[in-house]
């Protein structure tokens, strides 16, 4: 008796301690699934801070831009060009109009970079061997346009000294952020002994300073002249794009959420609708790009490189991003609203238009935003129908050559001055980051604000 | 000009239209008792329909053939011995330049006598047909606004009518869903049986050779086009990208949704989110001046050579770039196996872990199956990733170390710059467009078809 209790008890010991061991065990696989769980999202969040810190760090140094001040004279002798012709009393409109041509001719055709080379001269430190080509890697290549714009503007200038803020050129730009090893034999800089040592005294002297690069926002690409390359022209390509995606997308894309949604018959035909929606949602955004260059381009013989295009292809991909947003959004509407609208004796039409949309107002709007957003960080398609074409100007038409933001990242990415241009392109991704994170912004805003109301 | 001032013509015809329909049907109703079967705005509306629609198509009809007849009429002020000695260059050059006279522009180089003469008479060809369209437009516009004034009556159904042209409009615009996807498939197979009149779609699908050459240098040899050195390049990205992607988005998933606080689930999700909004060509730069490097130090340290722009570089990049797509998908499914699953597990004293891994993940399981699918398919038709960080080396590897190509990769360097679809350097591209398509649209059928399947088995 005694002996089956105490075995008992032994038993009773053991599968306790059996039990506490597997508990053991088991809480400890417990705390590592959850550990590796938050190690999942420290891995996730992670990307997003690593990804956002390197765009920064690399990015917000571009802002700042190696200016050049230099007193540029207008000396008649270096130019040798008449003062402005100033109109005769019995001259005649078009005789004015001829030899002021001419004279802005002349004035074109001159060699601006005597007067640039004067003024670099001018400020060269004592003893310091340096010639004029040298000295006319300093400033960017554009200088010479800068100034002589000022002369055209202004030709009572002839003979006086006017301070101008030059953009240096990118390798100086290098330079001065120590971008590049300092240490490094002459033989792998690309810029001249003489022309180092003279930034450097330029530098010191306040003459070369690093101003914020307006140019960043205000210039349109450019190849010959780096340094002043800008987003201005891709910022309107873009925006020109998506004002067509608006006009086009939004419409159309509610439009046909609202048919689906409420009018259309339960049909094969309306099921297969629905089923090409939500494929054509996953089809490859390359894929739109293909069609883009099949039918807008070699079929309709739309330009090339033109906004429109680029705005239709990009609103043939988000439609359906916008039409299932919008269903589900119609969805969502209360049944009592609708019964109560048809019971009052409202149509079908009056019920959808009057009643049932302006409560899915806020959805749609939002997920408008989330589609034009996304719309405006598409690249590959527009690379397809010639959009990464190189475009100097800002686009005047949604029919003129332009390029996107998205795009200009990409052409900059593959410029060969990667130490300048690598700076240059994570400022772009800022800007068209801080764009789209602004379109998010405004959207959350608008769903909070307008659905408080409703 | 023109546009504005017929822009303004359809403004003043649609004015008057509404505000004609508007007072007919408001004279109707009388203290007497009328009883008007629709209100005024349907009458007005109806009215606009009648007027906007002739003209519509009116100036319709002129923007499809107005061009060619122009182009008719200046060919026939072309004399015609001159015309004789044009070839289809030169004429298209000669009306461009009479077109340019016409429009005051004016012309490089000397005016010929007879390009002035034409570009006189286009001008008043010109100046006519437009007064001629725009009288069209008009008269017949409001030809039709008198029609539909008068048949304005306390019977007519006018709201009814109103809200057929309503529906075939919303009709309309859904339909454009289905042209796309026609244009898709119309335009991808005909220039892809183009390319295959080219090469043959053994060599291109079976072939394991892609080097295409250059149309200008090498009349008649048109290079090799064989899609599997592209189709290894594409899986290997996809492969790594699903190895960093699912063990990451199914763990951030299972602790969002059954581990953490409210609170934190509604701060981290966002955040994760950020990551599916972010454009790929950001993805794309910071693959190949941060990873790609780093990578590459990273392999010499430990004695490998990664080459900087690789399938790794790409899939690692692009795994990041799908972790929101698992996890979100993966979230939803969780949440949607029944509760009473769950707690019998823990009545049975199962721990939270244990629940989740016997219990809710095998309940789940086709749902994040399906969750993978799609997120491959995202994985192999991303293109702006492996453009900047693969390498663009279209060789079969047997490592992903090394720089590689893709389908994406190869669509976009065959397409690029080019205008004219003659020979198979362009048409490949819609050759891959094809493949590229039906593999995405086949994953796409099977992960919907799987994950509507696993909804319904809860519901």
């Amino acid at each position: 008796m005694t002996d089956l209790q105490g075995s008992g008890r032994k038993a009773a010991t053991e599968r306790t301690l059996l039990v506490r061991a597997g508990l053991r065990r088991r809480h400890l696989n417990e705390q590592i699934f959850r550990i590796l769980g938050i190690v999942a999202i420290c891995a996730a969040l992670g990307f997003v801070a690593l990804l956002f810190a390197d765009v920064l760090r690399k990015g917000i140094p571009a802002f700042h831009q190696a200016t050049l001040h230099l007193d540029v004279t207008y000396d008649p002798a270096l130019l040798g060009v008449d003062p402005a012709p100033v109109r005769a009393a019995d001259q005649s409109d078009a005789d004015f109009n001829d030899v002021t041509l001419k004279w802005q001719r002349d004035v074109a055709m001159l060699n601006w970079n005597k007067v640039i080379d004067a003024a670099m001269q001018a400020v060269t430190p004592a003893g310091l061997e340096i010639d004029s080509r040298q000295l006319l890697t300093i400033p960017e290549t554009n200088a010479r346009h800068v100034v002589r714009e000022a002369f055209v503007a202004d030709p009572s200038l002839l003979g006086q000294t006017v301070r101008f803020d030059l953009l240096a050129s990118a390798n100086v730009d290098n330079w001065v952020k120590g971008n590049i090893d300092r240490d490094l034999g002459d033989a792998q800089q690309q810029l001249s002994a003489p022309a180092r040592a003279m930034i450097d005294a330029l530098e010191a002297n306040g003459a070369i300073t690093q101003d914020f690069a307006w140019g960043l926002f205000t210039n349109v690409d450019s190849r010959a002249a780096p340094a002043s390359a800008g987003l201005a022209g891709a910022f309107m390509g873009s925006l020109y794009m998506m004002l067509v995606v608006i006009v086009l997308a939004v419409p159309i894309g509610v439009a046909s959420a609202i048919y689906l949604e409420e009018f259309a018959p339960k049909s094969r035909l309306t099921d297969l609708i629905e089923v090409n929606i939500n494929n054509l949602a996953a089809v490859p955004s390359i894929v739109f790009g293909l069609l883009g260059a099949a039918v807008f381009i070699n079929f309709f013989h739309l330009p090339r490189s033109a906004p429109l295009v680029g705005g239709l292809v990009l609103t043939l991909m988000t439609l359906p991003t916008i039409i299932i947003a919008t269903r589900a959004a119609l969805q969502g509407v209360s049944p009592a609203l609708r019964q109560a609208a048809l019971g009052l004796g409202a149509s079908r039409t009056q019920m959808v238009f009057h009643h049932v949309l302006p409560v899915t107002f806020p959805s749609i709007l939002t997920a408008t935003i989330i589609g034009v957003a996304q719309a405006l960080g598409e690249t590959a398609p527009l690379l397809l129908i010639g959009m990464n074409a190189f475009v100097a100007a800002v686009p005047g038409s949604v029919v003129d050559q332009a390029t996107a933001l998205p795009v200009q990242i990409f052409l900059w990415q593959g410029n060969e001055n990667r130490n300048f241009f690598e700076a240059r392109t994570s400022a772009a991704i800022m800007v068209l980051l801080a764009l789209m994170i602004m379109l998010n912004a405004v959207a959350i805003f608008l769903r909070t604000r307008l659905e408080r109301r409703v | 000009m023109n546009s504005l001032i017929i822009a303004g013509l359809l403004l003043v015809l649609l004015g008057l239209a509404y505000q004609t329909g508007w007072a007919t049907s408001r004279r109707l109703a009388t203290p007497q008792g009328v009883k008007v079967h629709s209100r005024p705005q349907y009458h007005a509306a109806l009215v606009a329909i009648w007027t906007l629609a002739p003209a519509l198509l009116i100036l319709g009809i002129w923007a499809w053939l107005g061009a060619d007849i122009t182009r008719a009429y200046i060919v026939a002020q072309i004399p015609a011995d001159i015309l004789t000695s044009l070839d289809q260059a030169g004429l298209n050059a000669t009306l461009q330049r009479i077109g340019a006279l016409a429009s005051g522009y004016g012309v490089a180089g000397d005016i010929l006598p007879f390009e002035q003469t034409a570009a006189d008479s286009l001008r008043g060809f010109q100046f006519i047909t437009f007064l001629a369209i725009v009288a069209a437009a008009a008269g017949l516009g409001i030809l039709a606004l008198l029609y539909a004034r008068s048949r304005i009556s306390p019977r007519l159904r006018a709201r009814n009518n109103v809200e057929i042209v309503i529906s075939v409009l919303l009709m309309l615009c859904s339909a454009v869903a289905i042209l796309t996807t026609l244009g898709i498939l119309l335009s991808l197979l005909s220039e892809a049986i183009r390319f295959f009149g080219f090469i043959s779609p053994v060599d291109f699908f079976f072939g394991t050779v892609w080097n295409p050459k250059f149309s200008s240098t090498t009349a008649g040899d048109y290079g090799s086009y064989g899609l599997l050195p592209l189709l290894t390049g594409t899986l290997w990205v996809a492969a790594i990208a699903s190895l960093v992607a699912v063990p990451i988005g199914l763990m951030t998933a299972i602790y969002l949704s059954q581990y953490a606080p409210r609170k934190v689930r509604a701060v981290i999700k966002p955040v994760i989110e950020i990551l599916a909004g972010i454009p790929t060509i950001v993805y794309g730069f910071f693959a190949l001046v941060t990873v790609g490097p780093f990578l590459k130090g990273a392999g010499a340290m430990v004695g490998l050579d990664i080459s900087a722009t690789s399938a790794l570089t790409a899939g690692l990049v692009m795994g990041i770039m799908i972790i929101p797509f698992i996890s979100s998908l993966s979230d939803d499914i969780l949440n949607q196996v029944p509760l009473a699953m769950r707690d019998g597990s823990y009545g049975l004293g199962a721990t939270q872990s244990e629940t989740i891994r016997h219990v809710l993940l095998p309940a789940a399981l086709p749902g994040i199956v399906g969750a993978f699918l799609l997120a491959v398919s995202r994985a192999i038709g991303e293109t702006m990733i492996v453009v900047l960080a693969a390498g663009n080396s279209p060789v079969l590897r047997g490592t992903p170390l090394e720089p590689i190509s893709t389908i994406t990769v190869s669509i976009v360097n065959q397409l690029t710059g080019d205008t004219d679809f003659a020979g198979p350097q362009s048409l490949v591209a819609f050759a891959l467009g094809l493949t590229l398509f039906v593999m995405t649209l086949l994953l796409n059928i099977v992960a919907l078809y799987i994950v509507r399947r696993f909804r319904e088995q809860y519901e």
